[in-house]
């Protein structure tokens, strides 16, 4: 296709677009004025019903728990695709001798090595926190994976990166992310062998505001953060090496 | 008045602009860049879809329920998509550097042929 049809093409395209654009927005509601019955109907029922005070979470790991196991799924596939399309070719593999070097491509400051050294240990209690007790207040597996996930990352920056190496080396974040996707299943699968629908809610419900409440939530919402915690690991293990190695191809 | 409607004309700005950079774009990281951008607009969308008048957030463990909250379905789905995003957006810089190896080029342009 010539530049000039393409044009031509996408005006078309745009000019349908705007068309629909102006359409849609013309029966927009004006701030402030919420119109949908959904959202009313779950704030009064989500607390007595499941027991969880963070009805975003509970629509989230119960009321559209699958759908959200449908974009876990997403996220588990593209991090799938990104160790797929970065893995080792074996032409310009060198493994082994590049790992010790990643330390070579890290030039670092005394000021970043101790404030992140100290930043360690805080970021993996509040990811814990966050991952634990998103069935209480705003957290929950997504949000608390991701501030887990970049704890290893404030490790490497700290210029630890023997300590870095150690932990994405580790068998434990493959085990994260692979089973954390098969946790988020299983449970939707055992309340089959109840006799009930696919993804309900039939792990006791204990009591709202306690840690232990809301059934399947919290326990989704745990496995939700080993996933991301694991995707994320790999993502940047993968991608740390593609530029080390780059790096180092550029020097030698 | 004006304001009633202004987070719509944001959304509507924001996906404009990241579509304007996918369509004018010479380079594939620049193109994936809009591309989180144009998503970005659903954000700003949902939230004022979802807001109420002097609605809080939906979280009941330190307010009664009852209390006028905003809608969480709309907050639940930006949340996911938020993650699911980044994900997403690193496995098409991975491909932006792959086809960067195999083809030297990174202006969408210049990619015209198929490889196996």
């Amino acid at each position: 296709m010539s530049a000039r049809v393409r044009t031509i093409f996408f005006l078309c395209s745009a000019a349908g677009l705007v068309a629909i654009f102006i359409w849609g927005f013309l029966d927009l509601p004006p701030l402030g004025d919420y119109r949908g019955p959904y959202g009313n109907a779950v704030v009064q029922i989500a607390v007595y019903e499941r027991h969880a005070t963070d009805v975003v979470n509970a629509i989230n790991y119960d009321y559209r728990a699958f759908d959200t196991l449908g974009e876990e799924f997403i996220f588990f596939a593209s991090v799938l695709g990104v160790l797929l399309l970065f893995r080792p070719t074996g032409t310009d593999d060198k493994g082994d001798k590049h790992k010790t070097k990643l330390e070579d491509a890290l030039p670092i400051s005394d000021a970043l090595r101790v404030s992140m050294q100290a930043m360690v240990g805080t970021m993996i209690v509040f990811g814990v926190y966050m991952v634990t007790h998103g069935q209480l207040t705003p957290g929950g597996g997504f949000q608390g994976g991701v501030i887990l996930a970049s704890a290893p990352l404030v490790v490497y920056l700290s210029g630890d990166v023997k300590t870095f190496e150690a932990i994405i080396a580790s068998p434990l974040i493959k085990l994260a992310e692979c089973g954390g996707a098969a946790g988020y299943a299983a449970i939707g699968t055992a309340a089959l062998l109840f006799g009930t629908h696919f993804l309900t809610n039939i792990i006791p419900l204990g009591t709202t505001g306690d840690l232990f409440s809301s059934g399947a939530i919290a326990v989704i919402s745990a496995v939700v953060g080993l996933e991301i915690t694991g995707g994320f690991v790999l993502l940047m293990k993968t991608y740390l090496r593609e530029i080390v190695e780059e790096r180092l191809g550029e020097s030698e | 008045m004006i304001l009633a409607y202004l987070p719509y004309a944001i959304a509507a700005w924001i996906f404009l602009w990241g579509l304007y950079g996918i369509v004018t774009s010479k380079n594939l990281v620049h193109q994936v860049v809009c591309l989180a951008i144009l998503q970005t607009s659903t954000y700003v969308l949902l939230l004022a879809i979802g807001y109420k008048v002097g609605g809080t957030a939906p979280v009941f463990a330190d307010i009664p329920v009852g209390t006028v909250v905003v809608d969480p379905l709309v907050q639940a789905l930006m949340l996911t998509d938020i993650v699911v995003e980044a994900t997403v957006m690193a496995l098409l810089l991975s491909m932006v550097v792959k086809a960067n190896e195999l083809a030297g080029t990174v202006d969408p342009e210049e990619l015209r042929f198929l490889m196996g």
